[in-house]
Order: structure tokens, then sequence, then C-alpha cells
């Protein structure tokens, strides 16, 4: 498999000014910390952690809509970082995002075709007439039917929004698509079809993903690998059974235990992890989860553990295992006529 | 079973549009028992807000209750008073929502916020003992430093900080009654998992009942006793909560359970639900699941399908439940 994207030690700090005029710096919010992963072609890497830990900020670092304070993004070999001009111009063509809110992210007053079809503009792709059956096929790629490009955004439902975002991504025939949050905002049933839609893509175009949810559910479903991030930081990567099967980092395993199964066998099993998250403009010396971590010792104030094997921890090699119950699945009353409904939705 | 604490009748609430009446309760019979949690889950816009909303009578205009009976004991909340029904929140029934910032005053400290709450059921209490009975509260959600928080305002705090005083101000009259409207929708699921957790001590404590709604089928599994399933203003599937997965029987729920990814199964494709949810101004004849269902027949669409009980305590409003014998014949 080939790479496509490299990220290297990347971050971005924003400095914190007080005073209207003579404004002097009180503090520096480390939002991206030092990041480093690598995304593969047709492959698909999550993004996951708790709210403020830096998952949208590397995002945009990665499409350079932002600058960073440090590192380097590779794409296809080439740092995009120090890219202007018609080379920046190439780099954004090849990398696309869909964003979490779709009705924020359409123009109002634009029609769907006109929506699908910008970014072809933007980059002088084909002819008026070539667009239009480019955006007939787009519309059909992501289920919608071609009569719909005449209609605005406001008429749609959430889950068709985010069908015109994925549509309008798609139209410049990018490598690299980053899905911010794609279906956070959608309703189970809508999600599914999203989350259905995006996997089909994949396979048919190739495309590669970086997928940021906090759904570890929906991320085990998409994601060929894993990343999990912590203040700023990646505090551990792996393939996703693994990392389900055998987390290793204390706060890897404090999210697998802090979600709730759809099982009522397990109920009570949900174990919640105590305190809050730090304050990104104020980082915890030495690990950074020391602060929570209920096997924290003197090293792990002291000193910043590297990420190393895929984990960033002092004590990753000596915790005991632990890690997801894949036993369990659905009740046979329900796999059966789950099964039956499926049958039935393919027949109708 | 004992006298439940809380009995809806026929609950039908409408909203009043150019259009004439939109319903988005549409006759609602559910119990609520001492002790108990209720979990109530369907997707946006199913009507879960205005029923515990119109069980509050917090329903604004141009919405109104236009049918049924919200018995508390011998009373009927729907009928009451706007001030007996003052002294019925808080006292008897209170209730946290989504959003704990939109719901908190940010120009009020906590501590202010909190004795409000107690001082409206407690007008003679001093200030000192107030100030008493409000870091108490505060302790009994768990508040780190109780003491400080006491003095802050809203936005010092954390989102799970803000859902506990949340919690802490709708207990402090000690209610029979909690409805919680997604009270950890908005955040993290390890403060989520603190929330609930919290939610299941202070119940074991107090004996209060809940009503939880919810759009995650794991909160319900992990949280409730008895479940209700919603679509479209009706209660389409009522049980408790380990028949509600192990023998799952309208097809909306079964649509449900197919599209949320699980993490102990693997699945190429989830089941998902074709379509959308009619708007309440726009609702399909018969059986509102009609048009997303794949068992739909022509009898589907001649009248609404009653909740009918399939087993003694499970109900289900589907003319062909349980699906595999419609299915065979
Ligand atoms: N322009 C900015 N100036 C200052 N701080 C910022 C800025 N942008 C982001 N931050 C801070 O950086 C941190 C990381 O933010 P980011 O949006 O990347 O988090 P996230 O992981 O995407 O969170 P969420 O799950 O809530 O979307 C947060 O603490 C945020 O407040
Ligand atoms: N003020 C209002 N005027 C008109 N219709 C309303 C009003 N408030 C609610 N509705 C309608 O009532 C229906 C039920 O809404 P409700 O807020 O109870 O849904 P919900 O199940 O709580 O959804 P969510 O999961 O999004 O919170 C919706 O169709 C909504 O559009
Ligand atoms: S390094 Fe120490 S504090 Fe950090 S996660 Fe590992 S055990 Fe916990
Ligand atoms: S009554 Fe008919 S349309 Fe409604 S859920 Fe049952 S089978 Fe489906
Ligand atoms: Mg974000
Ligand atoms: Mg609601």
């Amino acid at each position: 498999m080939s790479v496509l994207l490299e990220v290297e030690n990347l971050a971005k700090h924003y400095p914190v000014r007080k005073g209207a005029i003579l404004a002097r710096q009180v503090g520096l919010v480390r939002a991206v910390d030092g990041v480093s992963f690598t995304l593969n072609r047709g492959e698909t890497l999550a993004l996951v952690g708790e709210s403020g830990c830096g998952k949208s900020t590397t995002a945009r670092l990665v499409l350079r809509l932002i600058e960073p304070t440090t590192g380097a993004v590779k794409f296809k070999g080439t740092d995009i970082t120090t890219l202007d001009g018609a080379t920046l111009k190439g780099f954004r063509r090849n990398a696309q995002i869909v964003f979490q809110d779709p009705y924020a992210s359409l123009n109002p007053r634009y029609t769907v075709g006109q929506t699908i079809s910008e970014p072809m503009e933007v980059h002088n792709i084909g002819d008026a007439a070539s667009r239009r059956a480019r955006v007939e096929e787009l519309l059909k790629l992501v289920g919608l039917a071609p009569y719909h490009a005449q209609r605005y955004g406001h008429e749609f439902s959430g889950g068709q929004r985010q069908r015109i975002g994925i549509a309008r991504a798609l139209a410049v025939e990018p490598d690299l698509v980053v899905c911010d949050e794609p279906v956070s905002a959608l309703d189970v049933s809508i999600q599914a079809q999203v989350v259905n839609l995006l996997r089909d893509l994949q396979r048919r175009l190739g495309l590669a993903y970086l997928f940021i949810a906090h759904d570890l559910a929906v991320v085990k479903h998409v994601a060929d690998r894993i990343a999990v991030m912590y203040l700023g930081r990646i505090v551990e990567i792996g393939e996703k059974r693994a990392l389900f099967s055998n987390p290793r980092h204390p706060y890897t395993r404090a999210l697998l235990a802090a979600i709730p199964h759809p099982d009522p066998s397990r109920k009570g099993r949900v174990t919640p992890l105590g305190g809050d998250v730090p304050s990104p403009m104020n980082i915890p010396p030495g690990c950074r989860f020391h602060t929570r971590c209920p096997y924290a010792q003197d090293i792990c104030r002291q000193q910043d553990p590297v990420l190393k094997d895929g984990v960033a921890c002092h004590l990753a090699d000596q915790l005991p295992p632990a890690g997801v119950d894949f036993a369990g699945g659905l009740a046979p009353n329900a796999a059966k006529r789950l099964a039956l409904y499926a049958e039935a939705a393919a027949r109708s | 079973m004992s006298e439940p604490l809380l009995r809806i009748e026929g609950l039908r609430t409408v909203f009043r549009t150019s259009g004439g009446d939109v319903p988005a309760v549409d006759g609602v019979s559910l119990e609520v028992h001492r002790g108990k949690t209720l979990g109530i889950v369907g997707e946006s816009g199913c009507g879960k807000s205005v029923l515990s909303l119109s069980v509050m009578r917090l329903v604004a205009h141009p919405g109104r209750i236009a049918a049924g009976r919200v018995m508390l004991g011998q009373r009927d909340l729907a009928s009451l008073s706007m001030a007996e029904m003052r002294q019925v929140r808080g006292r008897d029934i209170a209730m946290i929502f989504q959003e704990p910032m939109t719901s908190l005053n940010p120009v009020h400290s906590v501590g202010f916020q909190i004795t409000e709450a107690i001082r409206a059921h407690d007008p003679r209490a001093s200030n000192a003992e107030l100030r008493n009975r409000g870091i108490e509260a505060l302790k009994r959600v768990r508040i780190p430093s109780p003491e400080r928080r006491f003095d802050e305002y809203p936005h010092q705090l954390s989102g799970g900080m803000r859902q506990r005083v949340m919690i802490a101000m709708a207990l402090a009259c000690s209610p029979k009654l909690l409805i919680a409207d997604e009270p950890t929708t908005a955040l993290d699921v390890t403060v989520q998992a603190q929330i609930l957790d919290l939610l299941r001590e202070l119940q074991a404590e107090t004996g209060m009942a809940i009503i939880l709604i919810t759009h995650d089928l794991g909160v319900i599994a992990e949280m409730t006793d008895e479940v209700a399933v919603m679509y479209s203003g009706k209660v389409v599937e009522r049980t408790n909560a380990r028949a509600l997965f192990e023998d799952p029987q309208h097809p909306y729920t079964l649509g449900l359970l197919g599209s949320i990814p699980r993490l102990d199964e693997d699945r190429e494709n989830l089941l998902a639900i074709r379509g959308t949810v009619p708007p309440p101004f726009n609702l399909p004849p018969g059986c509102r699941f009609n048009p997303r269902c794949p068992f739909a027949i022509d009898s589907c669409r001649a009248e609404i399908p009653p909740l009918r009980s399939i087993i003694p305590g499970h109900e289900v409003a589907c003319i062909r439940a349980p699906v595999e014998a419609s299915v065979a014949a």
C-alpha cells in the first residue's frame, strides 16, 4: 500500500493576549502539540478523542486551511506547508473536506447544482455542459435524483444535505477526503445511510478518509486504523481490531469503558473516568494524562512519554489486559427479525 | 405492580399553524413507577421533548394540550391552574435539559441560582441556611470544592460540571420524579458516564423516579427499566428494557437496532431505515411508519394500528407483529 499523507510533528499554538492596545501575551493554547501519523491510499484513519483535544485543528492543518506553528504535512511526498500559487491550488483539488453541519456549509442562495459544481468552476474543470452532466452523475452517486439540482439546500433534510456536501467534495475527484464529524448531527437511521454511502464510495473510488468522530462504535465500523487524541497529542494509534481488543493506553481504556452498550445484560458496566480534561492553555507536565490516570507513578509526573510502537505511556507494557468483549452481539430473536427486515428491504 | 407514580392517558399536544392544528404528541399513554426509570427513545422530531414539556405544563404558544390526562396520584396536572402547577414543579416533578448553558443564567452565580430554587418552595429559610443547603446540594452531585463553586459563574464550569449544577437545582426540593431530556447528548462519552453514574446513585439514595429521554439505545440499555419507542408523535412499542433488545417487535425498533454499529459485532453494511421521518403537518395515512417500512402492505395504509399487547407487558402498534409469523403466512 502506498503512503498518501505523512504528518510529522505537527503543532498549532495560539497565543492568548490581554489588553486592547498594547496587547501582551498571557498564555498559549496548545491546540495541537506534536502530532505524527501516516495515511495510505484508499485507507480510513479515524481521529477520536473528547471535545477540544485538537481533532478539527489537525484536520484544518492537514488541508492547510490554517498555518502550522511547526511540523510538516507531506501529501504524495511534497510538503504542502511550503506550497503557494498553482501548486497549492493543485493540492486543494486533491484534498477535500466534508463538515459536520451540512446546513451551515451550504450557501443558501445556491441551488444544489450550483453548490456541487462550484469546486469544478474554481478548478476550471470542464465546460458548462460537462459540469451539468457531472452534477447529475454525482447526485446519482450519492443517492439523490438529477432533478434535485434545481432545488435549494433548505428544501432538504439533514441526511440529504450531508449527501449534497459529499457530492460537492467528490466533484473534483480528490484522493483524500477529510470528514470532520460527518454524521454526528444526524439521527441514527440517517447516520447509517450516510455511513453506508461513505464506505461504498470509498470502495468504488479508492478514496482515503481522515475521519473525525467521537462515537467509537461508528469509528469501529468505518475505520481501518484509529488514532486516539488527548490534549493535542496522539496517545495511541493502531489497527482497529487490535485497538479495541487490546487497548494499551489508559485513556483508550477509559474511553472504551465509558461507552454504554445496547445490551441490557451489561447494565452497570460503564465505568466513568474521574475529573475533567485540563485546559490546553495549561497542559500538565510529564504525561499529559497523569492528572486523571489511575496508574500514574512518579515518572509520569516528570517525563513526557513519546509515541513508541503505537502508544505513548511509560507503563504500557506493564498494565493488566483490558478490552472490549466481542462475544456479545445481537440477541437471537433480534438477529432473526433484523435478517427478515434486511430481506424485506432488499425485495421492496 | 403497585399504583404508578405518574400516569399519562391519551395525551395529545398540538401546535396551531395556518394550516390547522398539527399534532406533536398524538394519543400517548405511559406509566412511571416509583424508584424506576422510564426511557423514551426515538428520532429527532418524534415528540419526546413536547411530551415532557406537556407533563410539566411548559408547552408555549402556539402549542397546547388538546386532550388527555396527566395523573399524579389523584390530581390531573393537565387541568391545574398555573399557580397550582408552580407548586408541583420542583417539589413533585423537576426537569433537566440537554444544554445546561442555556438553562443556567449567565449573570448569576451558581449559588444564587441554586438557592433561588430552594427559596421558591421554602420562602422562610434564612440566608445562612440557604447557603448551607445550596452547598449541600452541590456536594450531593459530587462537585469538588463546593464552597468555591458556589460563588462561581456558569461560564467558569465545564459542560459536565454545569450539568451537575442543573441536577443539583432540580433535586434541591427532593422531587418524586425527575424528567431528564437528553441530559448527556451534548457531553463527551467519559463525562456522560459520570453523569449517568450520578443519576443512578441519586436514584438509589432518594428513590425518585426518572423519565430519561434519549436517542441513544446504549443509554437506554444502561439506564432504564421500562422503555417506550416513539415515532411521529406516537408510542409504537412499549416494554421492559430487556425485552426491547431481546425481543424487539416493531419494524421501526428493528430499523433503529439495525442502524447502530455495535462494538461487539462486525457487519459489512448497517441496516439503516430508508427515507426520512414525515413532517407532522403531512403525515401518511394509516401507520405513520408505512412509507419507510419494508413489511408494509395495503392494510397498513387503511388505519392507524393501535398499541396491542403481544405478550403481557409488551405492547406493539403494528398489525404484522411478530413479523416472522406474518412473513411466513
Ligand atoms: N483560533 C483559535 N484560537 C484559540 N484557541 C483555539 C482556536 N481554535 C481552536 N482553539 C482551541 O484549541 C483546542 C482544540 O480545538 P479543536 O476544535 O481542534 O478541538 P476538537 O477536538 O475538534 O473538538 P470538538 O470535538 O469539540 O470539535 C480547543 O481547546 C479550542 O478551544
Ligand atoms: N413551537 C413549535 N411550533 C410548531 N411545531 C413545533 C413547535 N415545537 C415543536 N414542534 C414540533 O413538534 C414535533 C415534536 O418536537 P419535539 O421537540 O418534541 O421532538 P423531539 O423528539 O424532542 O426531537 P429532538 O430529538 O430533536 O429533540 C416536531 O415535529 C416539531 O417540529
Ligand atoms: S504515562 Fe503514566 S500517567 Fe501517562 S498514561 Fe501511562 S501510566 Fe498513565
Ligand atoms: S403496521 Fe404495517 S407499516 Fe406499520 S410497522 Fe407494521 S408492518 Fe410496517
Ligand atoms: Mg471539532
Ligand atoms: Mg427534544
